[in-house]
């Protein structure tokens, strides 16, 4: 049989707020579970156009596949939000990048014509579920020296970064960080963030139900002063803090993917074209290069050079690491095409929910930004990879000619 | 409340807290202050209001007044925990309630709070998010506006089944925001139709409910839908109301009175009293309507009807779910395989239900091809039906069809772990069927039989293992009727009556231990009411005086029960009680001829299924030669007193472990009343068991107001 490939793109996206993880944080009574299924409800709700039944696919990303994150959580969820029991559903881990990962996946379906249409999301609910919960790492890892033992912090891996490029100074990263807050705090003051957040109940014995349509974690008007007196908790003046990495959060995203076809016949809206991603593994002790020579994979698979992005998402799981990608393809530190609404420095990281954000959010400079035909979105990932994907924009006049 | 005897402790309140978030509500249309109800547990305790949780929803709701008048919010909601709104009053606090005052400030204190949440000068809502009951249905018809969550279990205003009336709020608002008719329908039709609940759907139907919101996200839907009807984006649509149609206002109100008289021969106060509130609800304001309901509280809640319906619902919600003298259950032994001796009727509705709730292999045996058949297509005629009503799936349904097999062998039974003999009621025919049944099963296969009367000693006696035999009689028709007496015999063991107790359970029954005696509980006081009543009619009282004097004691006048129950049946249960007992119980010449005759009841139906006088029957009655006319009030003390004496002599030859259980039997068994606590609270009440027994059976305060 001859196989007809389709092109794949991405409808909309949307998230919740993301909360700060813990006993104070506004999603600490709330189930994990329950995020994402606001997050897919409210993809039904803005598109009436998507007949339940022509969801074929519900991927749903989780690093800690645990308690109200296990269970098959895509499958789930597809059931919790009211998709028909004949929509399959899966669960997807592949830490910081699983709801990257879903959305390559879901994709790679539409893509060889299996399915047409998909959901594709990721929570992490890192107050109920911090990192490294129940996980039992083989001691051949030690044994073997398969990874350095620093590889399975994150934290220190970020350091590592600062010894294998000590032009990234830790004053570097905390500009970096500070312009991340700035960018945020003024994308909300346009009310640009909200757009793609969907309010969230949170429920709590002693305070009652409360409704979150606000990030947690940010904190504007954030200095260099404030930043340089922080803690080095991973190594004694050391260079990474609680100031120039994302945090502990807890939050969920998810996303609508179609065949170009499907999206024509449906009415869907089209904000962004796929056109190739990437993941690649580097050494586990420096994981936050790992974007670089996934970029670079993406870059050739497309036929694209780095001058060719117009835009960039990257995941700020420390600014060291983000600075390490600008820094390899000569981007700088404060280039405007970079994050433009500010990072997860600002916004938070739950883990395995972040992609989709990436995602979301360069759908919309996308729309602002017809000059630009193509965007990055790109991330680190835990025990030494990276993933990367480019995408059209179809507002770009050039959109849909030979790339 | 409590059913124990002992002096009752008050309990302490699970307070209900009422914690305010401000919520901004998306479009710009301000700030939304949420109230939630949580009482800080999980959904098996859901949210009551008792003093200090009214004081605390108080506190809450004037704050809100102080913050809405300076502008700080433009609405107030109010919602529940997961899965519950609120279910109203705390009752279990009625039992200390020793003056009528307390009662009515109890009314007071609701009637202020939700008054509170009503005068707000802010558009106000209720998300009703979960169970509703009670008061807690009163408080969301305090608020403008309601939303209702599509996975409601229940919303209901309950308390008239209980003997109460909805005393805060609900039959002043209800007939006002959805009409006399619809308000009657929740607040009497429903709760004298074995207490039924509305569906979330109906709520919304019924006009109570403004809109109906998926579960998934429904606070967030509540919130959008809120801030929709500040800005002016959503519309509420109500059906007028016609407060200037007294007539029609009227019509219903009878309407409803008339129905309830039907149900409770006017024995139980609380739902005519809510009647009329509701027909007053029409003209009056909202303060002479509140301050008429505080009243009605206070005279009802002082009524020993209320105390002994608190007491019927203490039994059927908690004593029935730990049946008194079951032995450890730890005790009880595996059923993975049934066997049903018989196939006819009764044995057929046994497999049935073995085989739905114990998803086991069933195997009926008959004595011929014919009967085997005709009990196995009865099963599958009463799956298709289930199947027809959804109540089972198709794969369900093939299942149990599958699982019900027939045979004239009782070799399938050499792996059974209980067998029950449904067979006919001659202790000669049951005792040749044990002993058949025995060379066959496993050594430690139980052995059941439904007799209604036998002795199970007696029936067990010839075997080799009397000890594996257990008495579990159901009452008829066997998948509706809750109530299982279970009956060791004296040799029955542990082992076999923990099996029992533990089937019993998984059957979904409220199981009583009996002990082996003559038609053991039910049968034998309904025997003796029965009894009673017809020696009284045999002598000459007219059936209408007689059916007057014991009306509101069972579910229907006893003639028309005797048509259910059939002649038959009746006359076998009368004579082996006056076989066992002697003459107090009477057995009828009328009922005999009526039975030879063939006759399938005392009454014809007419065309619109109600009972007639049968002029066959009315030819077939004792003619005394000296009639005796009794008036109603004298039947009445006679019928009774002979139930106080029957009770009286239950209890000292230790039919069951207490009083309760022959409540708890008659309410499940028999049907009989919850504001008459099932039968002893009333003869208390009426100070027949003082008269005929010397004593009360229940203390003061137990099922009646404290002394």
């Amino acid at each position: 049989m001859p196989r007809e490939l389709q092109e794949v793109v991405f409808v909309d996206g949307v998230r919740t707020p993301f909360g700060k993880a813990g006993e104070k944080g506004m999603y600490a009574q709330t189930r994990a579970d329950d995020l994402v299924i606001k997050c897919v409800r409210e993809l039904l709700r803005r598109h009436p156009e998507l007949p339940k039944e022509r969801i074929e696919e519900v991927a749903i990303a989780a690093t800690t596949q645990i308690g109200d994150q296990g269970l098959t959580l895509g499958r789930l969820a597809a059931l919790l939000s009211g998709l028909p029991k004949s929509t399959p559903g899966y669960s997807v881990d592949r830490m910081c990048a699983g709801a990257m990962t879903a959305v390559t996946n879901v994709s790679s379906a539409i893509g060889v014509g299996a399915i047409d249409v998909a959901i594709a999301g990721g929570v992490e609910h890192m107050g109920r579920h911090p990192m490294g919960e129940g996980v039992d790492p083989n001691p051949r890892i030690v044994a073997e020296r398969i990874v350095d033992e620093s590889a399975l912090v994150m934290g220190k891996t970020a350091e590592n970064l600062h010894d294998r490029f000590p032009r990234l100074t830790k004053e570097r990263c905390d500009a970096f960080a500070v312009a991340s807050q700035r960018k945020l705090a003024a994308a909300y003051e346009a009310g640009k963030v909200q757009a793609g957040l969907v309010p969230v109940a949170t429920r709590h014995v002693e305070k009652g139900w409360g409704l979150a349509t606000a990030d947690e974690p940010p904190r504007p008007g954030t200095t260099l002063e404030e930043l340089s007196t922080l803690k080095t908790p991973f190594r004694p003046h050391g260079n990474v803090t609680a100031g120039n990495a994302a945090g502990l959060n807890d939050g969920a995203t998810a996303c609508i993917l179609a065949s170009e076809a499907a999206a024509d016949e449906l009415g869907l809206p089209v904000r962004m074209r796929m056109v190739s991603y990437a993941f690649v593994g580097v050494e586990p002790e420096v994981m936050g290069i790992g974007p670089v020579p996934a970029t670079e994979k993406a870059l050739a698979k497309a036929g694209l050079t780095i001058d060719e992005i117009g835009l960039f998402e990257l995941n700020e799981a420390f600014a060291v690491q983000v600075l390490s990608f600008l820094d390899h393809f000569g981007i700088a530190d404060d280039d405007e095409r970079v994050n433009p609404w500010g990072g997860a420095i600002a916004t938070g990281h739950p883990l395995a929910s972040s992609g989709v954000r990436l995602m979301t959010q360069l759908a919309a400079h996308f729309e602002e930004h017809p000059e630009v035909r193509y965007g990055l979105t790109a991330m680190c990932i835990g025990i030494g990879m990276g993933g990367a994907v480019i995408w059209e924009n179809p507002h770009h006049t050039e959109h849909g000619k030979d790339a | 409340m409590t059913t124990t005897t002992q002096a009752p402790q008050i309990p302490t309140e699970v307070v209900t807290h009422a914690p305010v978030q401000d919520v901004v509500l998306p479009g710009g249309a301000g700030v939304l202050a949420l109230v939630t109800l949580d009482n800080g547990k999980d959904h098996t305790r859901p949210n009551t209001f008792g003093a200090e949780s009214l004081a605390e929803l108080q506190t809450a709701l004037d704050g809100l007044r102080a913050r809405a008048e300076a502008g700080e919010i433009q609405a107030v909601a109010v919602t529940g925990k997961p899965f519950v709104f609120a279910v109203g009053a705390d009752l279990s606090g009625v039992p200390y309630v020793t003056s009528r005052d307390q009662a009515v400030e109890s009314g007071r204190a609701g009637h202020r709070a939700f008054s509170t949440l009503s005068d707000l000068p802010v558009p106000t809502f209720a998300f009703v998010n979960g169970a509703a009951m009670g008061g807690g249905v009163e408080l969301a018809l305090a608020a403008d506006y309601r939303t209702v969550s599509a996975g409601v279990p229940a919303f209901a205003l309950p308390e008239t089944f209980l003997g109460l009336l909805p005393g805060w709020g609900g039959c002043y608002l209800l007939p006002r925001l959805v009409g006399p008719a619809n308000a009657l329908e929740v607040i009497t039709l429903n709760p004298l139709s074995q207490n039924r609940m509305l569906a979330a759907k109906e709520v919304v139907g019924l006009g109570i409910g403004d809109v109906l919101l998926e579960p998934a996200d429904f606070l967030e839907d509540s919130l959008r839908w809120a801030a929709g009807v500040l800005t002016g984006a959503v519309t509420v649509e109500r059906a007028p109301v016609d407060l200037d149609d007294e007539v029609a206002w009227d019509a219903a109100c009878d309407a409803a009175r008339k129905t309830a008289l039907l149900k409770t021969a006017g024995k139980a106060p609380g739902v005519l009293r809510a009647v009329e509130l509701v027909r007053a609800a029409r003209t009056a304001s909202r303060e002479e309507a509140f301050a008429a309901e505080d009243e009605a509280l206070g005279d009802l809640v002082m009524s020993d009807e209320l105390r002994a319906g608190l007491y019927a619902f203490d039994l059927v919600q908690k004593r029935a779910k730990r049946p008194a003298g079951a032995p450890d259950k730890e005790l009880a032994r595996p059923v993975t395989k049934v066997g049903i001796v018989g196939a006819g009727l009764m044995a057929s509705q046994l497999a049935l239900l073995f085989a739905r709730r114990l998803g086991v292999p069933v195997v009926m045996t008959d004595l011929d091809e014919e009967r085997v058949a005709k009990g196995v297509g009865y099963v599958h005629h009463e799956v298709d039906a289930l199947l027809e009503k959804r109540r089972v799936s198709p794969d369900q349904a093939s299942f149990l069809k599958r699982t019900v097999t027939g045979s004239t062998s009782k070799d399938g039974f050499a792996d059974a772990d209980l067998v029950i003999e449904a067979v006919f009621e001659e202790m000669s025919v049951k005792q040749q069927v044990f002993a058949e049944v025995e060379a066959v099963v496993p050594a430690e296969c139980v052995l059941m039989t439904n007799t209604s009367s036998l002795s199970v000693t007696e029936m067990a006696s010839g075997l080799a293992h009397p000890e594996r035999v257990v008495g579990f009689h159901f009452f008829n028709p066997v998948a509706v009727m809750p109530l299982l007496e279970v009956i060791p015999g004296e040799r029955t063991d542990d082992a076999t009556l923990a099996t029992a107790f533990a089937v019993g359970k998984r059957l979904k029954k409220t199981c009583i231990l009996a002990k082996d005696s003559a038609s053991f509980v039910v049968n034998r006081l309904l025997g003796r009411f029965m009894g009673e009543y017809s020696r009284i009619v045999d002598a000459g009282t007219p059936v209408e005086v007689a059916d007057r004097g014991v009306a509101g004691l069972a579910p229907m006048p006893p003639y028309v029960l005797l048509g259910l129950v059939g002649p038959a049946i009746a006359l076998h249960n009368s004579e082996t009680l006056h076989r066992a007992f002697g003459d107090r119980f009477h057995v009828s010449p009328t009922l005999k001829r009526v039975v030879e005759a063939g006759k399938r009841g005392y009454y014809a139906t007419d065309e619109r299924g109600r009972p007639v006088p049968d002029p066959e029957v009315e030819a077939l009655r004792e003619q005394p030669e000296s009639p005796v006319q009794l008036t109603a009030d004298e039947v009445r003390a006679q019928v009774l007193g002979a139930i106080a004496e029957e009770v009286g002599l239950m209890l000292s030859e230790g039919v069951v472990q207490a009083p309760m259980d022959i409540d708890l039997a008659m309410i499940t068994g028999a049907g009989f009343q919850f504001w008459n606590g099932g039968i002893v609270p009333l003869l208390d009440r009426e100070g027949v068991s003082e008269r005929v027994l010397g004593r009360r059976l229940l203390p003061h305060g137990v099922a009646s107001v404290p002394a």
